[in-house]
């Protein structure tokens, strides 16, 4: 059963179209990822779900209630967890949960061991005021205040953002933990990486959805193969392998770069093109595609269907 | 009813935490009262007055001598037509004028009554309010010497006139004045500001996901203020009562009423104004400037109501401040029953029954 279920949603800040007629589901205990650079709409698509916006057309659904209509019981059964620290900065660790957990008319006592996994990291400086906790802590804390009353649908807005790779990882796998409680996890990111902790991902650009599915099952269909490239001189590097006439599209990847080639290209010319460019140290090895290569991949077709 | 009593003492752990904010919120209340208050009382030693005294008798003689005499008064100038008195004023330093009635001394004996008048310069009420009362002192005490001597009751008739401002406000009148301001200016924009902030910090975005009500946050976010006006609203009358000797002459149950009702509306507005701006700065300029200058130009605080041009008049109609200055005038200085101030209070009553619904109803449970 889907838990939540948008059909034709719209939104639209004067000129700019934050979501263009999405349509998507949620599956119940599902953690949904979606994943998309900055201005992709994945803001304005958490606030229509946790019912702080209207869309100007299409619904959503969560938990078969409406989103604009039936805003007051979908509020009982939603944590969310905006983009920015929310919490009150001048109050304490602990002052922070107890104020949420009775907002939501429960305690911190009831749905303690929801978060103990969570509050543990934290526990230590409970009587910090919440302000002056490091990023990573401030995260955990919010997300602490999102799941004291148990809510059905977790609505989490860019949650790893800014913050150090330990603690984003501390962060996944503890949505990982929610799931088993039955926890519905909607999670946003703009980062590529974190798409593989997801149990489905939406690929998010300019207001759509390009691609739905499993993790694997978007880096499968991405047509071709992949080739790192590594030389001496990554700048030049750049420029060279796209003069170079096999190259279908070329970007960077960590310390590499991913080249797609084009159909019958072998590695052997892609080497002689750069090395007659004076590279050196050159390194040409298959890999398989990963979901930000398809991100890439899709980003171009999108361009190019304009 | 938890999550109401939760939000409160979050609120107010908030308020007490901010040092900076507290104090301002109890000590400026307490600086404007006195600086307003002490602003204007001026000490009268030697007030340069004129006489005009058509009537050049013994009795006006003695009278005069009397002036003279009062550590008060300096004769500066002996009129000789009334026409002048207007120009003496205008010239300066003549604060006050004694005229005296043709005939004083006849009307004395023939026992028709001899009459004074006083003309004062208005547009400072207090030392205008504190000269004349003197002179009345000065002619009262000689009244009393002369019926002695003459063993028969003499009548003088004392009119006084204050130039400029018929009315005559007195030195007591700020006080009701500065409770208005204050308590306007406090509520609304504490109010205001600490709205805003949660808009601004993106904690009320948590808020209204939540299964909290806009009542409740709005009566949980009010409370606070409300409480914190009540001590404001405690300090100025203390000052004004015991440091400042303005007396509370009528009913101080109906005065506390009147200021409940006040800072309701007041808390209203600031709920308004929260609902319309969205930085914590213009909550501040909006409730500071927009609410004072009104406050200081139509209530009667500065200039009484009644000498302001009529089309501003209106505009005094609907300032909150410019009715509950006036309750608080009539209770405290007048000491009138609640007879001659329900008029008043039905209509700072209506007034926050209507800016209330209004804010509940502007404020929204989404982002925009």
């Amino acid at each position: 059963m889907a838990i939540i279920q948008a059909e034709h949603l719209t939104k639209r800040y004067k000129r700019t179209v934050a979501l263009d007629d999405l349509n998507f589901a949620v599956e119940q205990g599902e953690l949904y990822g979606i994943i998309g650079p900055d201005g992709a709409g994945k803001t304005t698509l958490m606030r229509i779900l946790a019912t702080l916006l209207k869309p100007d057309a299409g619904t959503a659904r969560m938990a078969e209630l409406d989103v604009v209509n039936d805003y007051k019981a979908i509020r009982d059964i939603i944590g969310y967890m905006p983009g920015r620290f929310a919490l009150y900065q001048d109050l304490t660790v602990e002052e922070n949960l107890r104020f949420f957990a009775s907002v939501f008319g429960t305690t911190v006592e009831e749905n303690y061991h929801l978060v103990a996994d969570i509050y543990r990291h934290i526990e230590p400086f409970k009587k910090r005021r919440a302000g002056r906790l490091s990023g990573g802590m401030k995260q955990k804390l919010a997300l602490c205040c999102a799941l004291i009353h148990k809510p059905r649908v977790l609505l989490l807005d860019e949650p790893t953002t800014g913050i150090d790779p330990v603690s984003r990882h501390e962060l996944w796998d503890m949505l990982a933990r929610l799931r088993q409680e039955g926890i519905s996890v909607v999670a946003t990111t703009p980062y590529m990486d974190e798409a593989a902790r997801c149990d489905r991902i939406a690929l998010m650009l300019g207001g759509r959805f390009m691609d739905v599915d499993t993790p694997q099952g978007i880096a499968a269909r991405y047509p071709g193969h992949i080739w790192a490239v590594r030389a001496d001189g990554m700048r030049r590097l750049a420029a060279d392998l796209r003069s170079f006439g096999g190259t279908a599209s070329a970007f960077s990847f960590g310390d590499a770069y991913h080249v797609t080639p084009a159909e019958g290209t072998a590695p052997g010319e892609l080497r002689r093109h750069l090395e007659a460019r004076g590279h050196t140290h050159i390194s040409i090895e298959e890999t398989q595609p990963t979901v930000e290569d398809c991100f890439m991949w899709l980003a171009k077709k999108t361009e190019d269907g304009k | 009813m938890k999550q109401f009593a939760s939000f409160v003492v979050k609120e107010f752990t908030q308020v007490l935490r901010d040092g900076r904010t507290l104090f301002i919120l109890l000590a400026i209340p307490i600086i404007q009262v006195l600086v307003l208050g002490y602003a204007i009382i001026t000490e009268v030693n030697n007030a340069e007055i004129a006489v005009f005294d058509p009537s050049r008798d013994d009795e006006t003689q003695a009278i005069k001598e009397r002036f003279a005499a009062s550590r008060y008064f300096d004769i500066a100038r002996e009129l000789t037509q009334s026409a002048d008195i207007d120009a003496v004023f205008r010239s300066g330093n003549i604060s006050m004028v004694v005229v005296f009635a043709d005939g004083f001394a006849e009307g004395l004996k023939d026992g028709s009554g001899a009459s004074v008048q006083l003309v004062a310069d208005g547009t400072d009420p207090n030392r205008a309010a504190i000269l004349t009362g003197y002179a009345r002192g000065v002619l009262a005490s000689w009244q009393a010497e002369r019926m002695q001597t003459a063993g028969v009751p003499l009548r003088i008739g004392v009119d006084t006139h204050m130039l400029y401002n018929p009315q005559g406000k007195s030195a007591y009148n700020f006080v009701p004045g500065v409770l208005g301001l204050v308590l306007m200016l406090i509520c609304t924009m504490m109010t205001s500001i600490a709205i805003v902030r949660e808009k601004e910090t993106g904690s009320m975005e948590l808020l209204l996901a939540s299964p909290m009500k806009p009542l409740c946050i709005i009566l949980a976010k009010i409370t606070p203020y409300f409480l914190l006006s009540v001590v404001n609203l405690l300090t100025v009358l203390a000052i004004a009562v015991f440091v400042m000797d303005v007396p509370v002459r009528g009913s101080l149950g109906w005065l506390f009423a009147a200021s409940a009702l006040f800072i309701v509306v007041a808390l209203a507005l600031g709920l308004l104004i929260s609902s319309v701006v969205n930085s914590q700065m213009n909550a501040m300029l909006v409730s500071g400037l927009g609410m004072m200058m009104p406050i200081l130009f139509f209530s009667g605080l500065l200039f009484p109501v009644e000498s302001i041009p009529d089309a501003l008049q209106w505009i005094s109609y609907i300032i909150p401040a410019r009715w509950f200055i006036d309750i608080a005038r009539k209770i405290m200085i007048e000491g009138t029953g609640v007879e001659h101030f329900a008029k008043e209070l039905g209509i700072i009553a209506l007034m926050a029954a209507v800016l209330l619904a209004v804010a509940i109803k502007k404020f929204k449970v989404r982002l925009e």
